[in-house]
């Protein structure tokens, strides 16, 4: 999604006098355009993410939007207490962008990944985190994002194309069919495209209905959801984040807090390092059950 | 000018929120009252000004009453429950704090920000900013510094609050003098000493730096004594954190008659 990500924002926000853009010295092969559109407005706050945030908010208290650009965990875990203190008490436009979420970063190693990244900052004030699924998700959420004007993270992931047929609802898009639903999906990110892979002619696919939640914390389910899951009494929650403070809690929490009745509910989540070794982002998918034949069993134990 | 009257009438004031509400950090306000009152009786209106040294919210809120920012009925709920006046400055509560502070290393950053704010805007506004000694210990300090010189923000001024003592002992004596005027200049800032409870000095130094257009921020690091007036109090560490008897708080308002006249 870098790329697209970078090409969005030279095309849409990069003449805009009240932007700022500030990149805590990453974005080559990426960004260049960016800096020579942007000119002074473009800012390298160097390797000091700490010092990047609180500038940041400083700026956004003089009436600019700005935007922090890093790798996910840098500008996630590096900077929290400025994002609380500084950005989200102040209720500044300030928004933080991390390339990689997830296991993103693959062979980098743990430094590199961001998955407790959305537990770490939805509980914030004022703060929205939006992780889109697909390319064009990004350019949604990023719409939202500087319309909003408020606190923000944005998780870039792996940039796919939105699959056909899939449409837009509030809070991410939806893949539903004519017919009951047997099965009730709801996944966050890029590792929705496992899913997709998996549901690939698969028997029951009539039956799957599919919600792809891209805005946290999820605070209410949307009336389509509502009436899936309650037809359905099956929930399937995929997402490539551990299970503390991620998508799997906030779906439990609300179908419990409505006492919605439920056969079976599977969150498949980031399981960390369980086996203490590293690999790409597929290994670590799989070691956490997130890979296409592993959802694919899953699915299926609900047929 | 003479500013005893009214360094003895702010003192008074930062002495009777202590005592009504039975609170601590007393030696601390007394020790940046006056760097205090050097900026924000004195900036021009659209300049701001971050207290970075949240703990002496005190000396904040009672410079802002005197310049007409917070009203009167708002300091008698200093430090209650229900108050937009808690011991460390709120967030959005009052347009002449921009800032909520209390978590040390932030203000540096913010004040930057700031800074570089108004030369993107090509505005003519200076960026006040209140550190203590002991918050250079703060890694942040040290990035926004670096920012500040590399982005040639000479509408930053910072002030240090170098009172030698921090919360468990002495600069000194825990990572040394993070404070130290030549450190500073060495990364690019020009940097100015000043007696830290000479209102007039203070004001001369800061006016004198705004002047200076040339590409480097500035600093004043201010000497002063935490707890500066009240005789107890000067230079002891335990009145960072220990609130007044009555036999104390008399004791103390015998003391600014002597020192300040009131």
């Amino acid at each position: 999604m870098r790329k697209h990500f970078s090409e969005y924002i030279e095309q849409n926000l990069a003449d805009r006098d009240d932007f700022v853009f500030v990149t805590g010295d990453l974005g080559y092969a990426a960004l260049e355009n960016v800096a020579r559109k942007m000119g002074d407005r473009f800012i390298n706050a160097g390797v000091a993410e700490q010092n990047m945030i609180g500038v940041a908010a400083g700026m956004a208290s003089q009436g600019f939007q700005v935007m922090c650009y890093s790798i996910a965990p840098f500008v996630v875990y590096r900077c929290l207490e400025q994002m609380r203190n500084d950005v989200c008490f102040h209720n500044l436009p300030v928004y933080i962008v991390g390339n990689g979420g997830g296991y993103g970063y693959g062979i980098m190693g743990s430094s590199h990944h961001a998955i407790e990244d959305i537990a770490t900052l939805s509980g914030l004030p004022n703060i929205q985190c939006y992780v889109p699924a697909f390319v064009d998700d990004m350019r949604g959420c990023i719409g939202i994002m500087t319309e909003r004007r408020r606190p923000a993270y944005l998780r870039l992931g792996l940039g796919k194309n939105a699959p056909e047929g899939m449409r837009q609802n509030e809070g991410g898009g939806v893949l539903v069919n004519e017919t009951a639903p047997g099965l009730t999906i709801v996944s966050m990110g890029p590792v929705t495209n496992n899913m997709l892979a998996a549901l690939n002619d698969h028997p029951h696919r009539t039956e799957i209905d599919v919600f792809i939640c891209n805005a946290f914390p999820l605070i209410a389910l949307s009336q389509e959801m509502l009436t899936s899951i309650i037809a359905s009494k099956n929930v399937l929650v995929i997402e490539e984040h551990i299970s503390v403070g991620g998508l799997g809690g906030a779906v439990s929490l609300l179908i419990n807090e409505l006492g919605l009745p439920l056969n079976k509910f599977i969150s498949l989540h980031a399981e960390g390092y369980p086996n203490g070794l590293y690999g790409n982002q597929g290994y670590h998918q799989q070691l956490s059950g997130l890979d296409e034949g592993n959802i694919l069993k899953v699915i299926n134990s609900y047929f | 000018m003479d500013y005893k009257l009214l360094q003895g009438k702010l003192r008074n004031n930062i002495l009777k929120m202590h005592y009504g509400a039975n609170s601590g950090h007393i030696g601390c306000s007394l020790s940046c009252i006056d760097i205090m009152t050097a900026i924000l009786k004195f900036k021009a209106e659209g300049d701001t000004f971050i207290l970075s040294k949240g703990h002496a919210a005190t000396a904040l809120y009672t410079i802002l009453h005197e310049t007409g920012a917070i009203p009167v009925e708002d300091l008698s709920t200093f430090y209650k429950n229900a108050t937009t006046l808690p011991a460390h400055p709120a967030p959005l509560k009052y347009a002449a704090i921009p800032f909520a502070t209390g978590s040390l290393g932030h203000g540096l950053p913010l004040a930057a920000g700031i800074a570089k704010a108004a030369k993107l805007k090509k505005e003519d506004k200076l960026s006040f900013v209140l550190m203590s000694d002991g918050e250079t210990n703060e890694g942040t300090s040290w990035e926004a510094g670096h920012f500040a010189v590399s982005n040639k923000l000479d509408n930053l001024i910072a002030f240090i609050d170098r009172n030698g003592l921090q919360g468990f002992g002495n600069t000194q004596d825990i990572l040394g003098d993070t404070a130290a005027p030549k450190l500073w200049e060495a990364m690019g800032f020009e940097v100015v000493e000043a007696d830290g409870h000479d209102i007039g000095k203070l004001l001369e130094a800061w006016q004198a730096l705004a002047t200076r257009k040339n590409g480097k921020p500035k600093m004043i690091v201010a000497r002063t004594v935490k707890g500066k007036g009240i005789r107890y109090m000067e230079d002891r560490m335990e009145w960072h954190y220990l609130p007044m008897t009555e036999a104390q708080y008399a004791e103390a308002q015998l003391d600014l008659q002597v020192n300040y006249g009131i």
